[in-house]
């Protein structure tokens, strides 16, 4: 029995035209791609349910009272280039450059820490003064919506730490380097549901 | 066989390595006009720039044009036939994401409108 091997493919097999399999790593961004969508379609709903609620204040105090447009800047910067980080990071982690990648990871990390420190800062004032959740329909939906926000935030940070032992435990091998495509569009798009958290809820409540 | 290779590259079969589109430029790019787009919907929002109704559209648009940056320069979806269904997918979340919304503030201003008049507590 002899092995034979094949020296060149057919450029239309071979940019997936043609047929056969797509990359594994193709494969996998776009299942993510997948979720991820799924995700926003869950945060619609909570976009829906603020825009719905965000005039039932109940006597309560409204967004103009109550959201500090500088400490917001502060927090949208934070969150922007920490997208802009961890673009960066993944770009390094693609030329194998183990020691750029956790530089830009830890400023990643830092930056989305702090953006949860100011939110969280944020929404301890806000019950000090007597506008938690259960004031007001706006405040509830208020809570939920940026709440939800809050904790992917959180939940990518505790990915990125994993990510980052993975990094130093295994290396940048392909599986490795797969969940970190995963992990940046999961972050990149808790960027772009931001966007529609300062536009809707922010910069037209405080208006 | 090298183990290595076996290891740092799985592609499959029958497919050449292509460069990630992907570019310090880009993502550069992407943050400057990201940057720029958030400081307009601020000035939009906090000045009377704009004529004072029109300012929630404006805001509106300047949202939109902000996610199709982060789109385009930092999840790198393009024109390219490996996006097709990514762009595929992406249009119909926005189907969805539409209908949830628009169609909950329709309802709910329907609902809203029908209201009997109640009297103040």
């Amino acid at each position: 029995m002899t092995i034979t091997t094949i020296e060149a493919i057919p450029t239309e097999l071979a940019y997936g035209r043609g047929g056969g399999p797509a990359p594994t790593r193709t494969v996998v961004a776009y299942g993510f791609w997948i979720f991820i969508l799924s995700d926003i379609v869950m945060f619609s709903a909570l976009f829906a349910a603020y825009a719905v609620l965000s005039g039932n204040t109940a006597g309560g105090p409204s967004g103009r009272e109550l959201f500090n447009l500088r400490s917001l800047f502060i927090e949208t910067m934070c969150l922007l280039l920490s997208s802009y980080t961890a673009g960066l990071g993944m770009l390094s982690a693609e030329r194998r450059e183990v020691v750029r990648f956790l530089f830009f990871a830890a400023l990643t990390l830092m930056l989305g820490a702090a953006f949860l420190f100011i939110e969280v800062s944020e929404f301890a004032g806000m019950v000090n003064r007597g506008a938690g959740p259960s004031r007001s329909a706006f405040l509830s939906s208020f809570f939920s919506l940026v709440g939800m926000h809050g904790a992917h935030v959180t939940a990518g940070l505790v990915w990125l730490v994993y990510m980052v032992a993975q990094v130093l435990a295994k290396g940048l091998r392909a599986v490795v380097l797969r969940r970190l495509v995963c992990f940046s569009l999961f972050w990149h798009a808790l960027d772009i549901v931001w966007i529609g958290v300062m536009t809707l809820v922010y910069l037209m409540g405080a208006r | 066989m090298d183990g290595d290779a076996r290891v740092f590259e799985d592609r499959s079969p029958g497919v050449e390595h292509q460069e990630s589109s992907a570019n310090f430029l880009s993502y550069t790019v992407g943050l400057g006009l990201a940057i720029l787009a958030t400081i307009a919907s601020f000035i939009v929002s906090q000045t009377d720039l704009l004529w004072p109704p029109g300012v929630a559209v404006g805001l509106v648009v300047l949202a939109f044009a902000q996610i199709g940056v982060h789109l385009v320069f930092f999840l790198h979806l393009g024109s390219g036939p490996d996006n097709t269904n990514n762009i595929l997918a992406l249009a119909f979340g926005l189907l969805v994401v539409f209908l949830v919304i628009a169609g909950s503030c329709w309802i709910i201003a329907n609902l809203n409108d029908n209201m009997m008049p109640m009297p103040a507590h």
